[in-house]
């Protein structure tokens, strides 16, 4: 065991000496005479934020582009995926399982930016793009979750309100939602507080909001408004997460 | 025979507090102009269609194949550079930047005085920021400042991963049992000899599970990134998709995949060998 660990060690250091060595980086020209300086140049450009009324009236647009993409975009993925977890749970037989399960499972696996490229080709240049893309790998995500958390619920209730005649509609709605909502909108909350994340640096492949700001001024060498954009994502992400904590307090735990 | 109520007496509430939340996203279908009609759109789908048909067969020649595994390799080696510099970064972060070394807490039951306090604030502050700027982010601003190609992104991760494992192994020296150390530090020995002697033999495994889970997040980032031009998977998967070469973009998805797969199992086998 000891002489197995070592063997390990000595691997996983020679792996990270490999690691640089086939990426031929130099780290001594980073920090050699003339380049430091010029990426202090470069990063003191961050410092002066540009805060005049247009760039923030441009800037409120956006960060109110890419609240609006992960809110609807989380939204959409909870229906779709609340829609994909039923057969996922095995509410519809073995095939449908097996099937929804492998799609989820497609849908989970492709990451948001690869998502946010294909989008921007098949609906165009724009917050659309994002929005989809943020819906398409959330679904996967919600949907196994969902999915999980509805095997794990209780059958009585339902099977109760089945067996006195209610609907498969109704036995669903009064028998298995209750108890499973405080995990959906739980699942949820999480997602889209991800998602706020994402939504902010979709616009780099075109996808809108504050990334497709943030990607043109940074092309554009303005590190002034880059700065202020930085500023913006940073202040959105803390307040999204102070609101779903809130949420969560107030509908989940209480 | 029970009574039969047929309506729900919570009917109109749910039904009121649904119209609200419709109302208050009804801006937000605006604004991130939600168009899920272009998806059914004819000319639209014909043109996802054909691209979507060149998925099928993925391209599997010699010379693409080469480059496949260049890229995979570059993906998994800045993955690891990344990480290691992060290392680098994060140790003596966590090291300042922890109360589980404090002095002053030593006689107050495990509570620094407040000027200890705000001394270990500069460090966690910078932590801070380090990780909330996201990765592709960085990537960005390093692709700008040092240029296209795998340094951009071993940059980003290093930076970004030493914010994450700097907070948690700050956390993590102050979750084992404090009772070793502080009877070192009392005994008079030196800060990082109590470390050594006190804090690390309990908590090695857990930093060592932790870190290798970080790597295994450190691959998918180095994927994404290299959408800014960090090198890697992700970059030619980028300009790929830009040439419409279906093909190349399904076997790289289908590397990725398989990548990301690898390395959860990696990460599984080494988690359970190390600790």
């Amino acid at each position: 065991m000891r002489a197995g660990n070592l063997i390990l060690f000595a691997a996983l250091i020679a792996a990270v000496i490999a690691s640089f060595l086939y990426l031929g980086i130099d780290l001594g020209a980073l920090v050699a005479g003339d380049s430091l300086a010029q990426m202090g140049k470069y990063a003191s450009g961050f410092l002066q934020p540009d805060f005049s009324a247009t760039h923030l009236h441009a800037i409120g647009r956006g960060a109110l582009e890419t609240l609006a993409m992960s809110a609807i975009g989380t939204l959409l993925a909870a229906l779709l995926g609340l829609a994909l977890a039923l057969p996922a749970a095995g509410r519809f037989g073995g095939l449908a399982l097996h099937a929804t399960r492998l799609l989820l499972n497609a849908l989970r696996a492709i990451p948001e930016l690869v998502w946010a490229a294909l989008m921007v080709l098949a609906a165009g240049l724009g917050p659309n793009a994002g929005t989809l893309a943020l819906a398409l790998h959330t679904a996967g995500v919600l949907g196994r979750l969902f999915a999980e958390a509805l095997e794990n619920t209780p059958r009585e209730p339902a099977e109760a309100i089945r067996e006195s005649g209610g609907g498969r509609l109704v036995a669903f709605c009064y028998g298995t939602l209750p108890g499973v909502w405080p995990q959906l909108v739980a699942y949820t909350l999480y997602r889209w507080e991800n998602n706020i994340r994402m939504a902010s640096v979709l616009g780099f492949v075109g996808a809108g909001g504050l990334g497709q700001m943030l990607y043109m001024s940074l092309s554009l060498f303005q590190e002034a408004q880059a700065a202020t954009v930085i500023l913006a994502m940073l202040l959105l992400v803390l307040a999204v997460d102070a609101l779903s904590g809130w949420a969560r307090q107030r509908w989940v735990s209480g | 025979m029970l009574n039969r109520a047929p309506r729900d007496p919570a009917a109109l509430p749910r039904l009121l507090i649904t119209v609200l939340a419709l109302l208050l996203l009804w801006p937000g279908v605006n604004l991130s102009e939600l168009d899920l009609a272009v998806l059914v759109d004819g000319d639209n789908t014909r043109a996802m269609g054909n691209f979507l048909a060149g998925f099928w067969p993925p391209a599997h020649d010699g010379e693409f194949l080469a480059l496949l595994g260049r890229a995979t390799l570059e993906t998994l080696a800045i993955a690891t550079a990344g990480m290691s510099l992060a290392l680098l970064i994060a140790l003596p972060a966590a090291l300042l930047a922890t109360r589980a070394l404090s002095l002053s807490a030593v006689h107050r039951g495990g509570r620094p005085a407040w000027w200890a306090q705000l001394a270990r604030w500069p460090v966690r502050g910078l932590l801070i920021f380090l990780r909330s700027v996201p990765e592709i982010v960085w990537a960005l601003l390093f692709v700008r400042a040092v240029g296209l190609g795998p340094t951009a992104g071993v940059l980003a991760i290093a930076i970004t991963y030493a914010g994450m494992l700097g907070k948690v192994y700050a956390e993590i020296f102050e979750s084992v049992d404090a009772r070793p150390t502080r009877a070192l530090l009392e005994a008079g020995s030196s800060r990082l000899a109590a470390f050594a002697y006190g804090v690390l033999p309990n908590s090695a495994g857990e930093m060592l599970s932790y870190t290798v889970y970080r790597w295994e997040c450190a691959i998918r980032a180095s994927v994404v990134m290299g959408f800014v031009g960090a090198g890697g998977l992700g970059q030619q998967i980028d300009l790929s998709l830009r040439m419409f070469a279906g093909g190349e973009v399904a076997s790289m998805l289908l590397t990725f995949l398989l990548l990301v797969l690898l390395a959860d199992q990696l990460s599984r086998l080494l988690r359970a060998r190390l600790t």
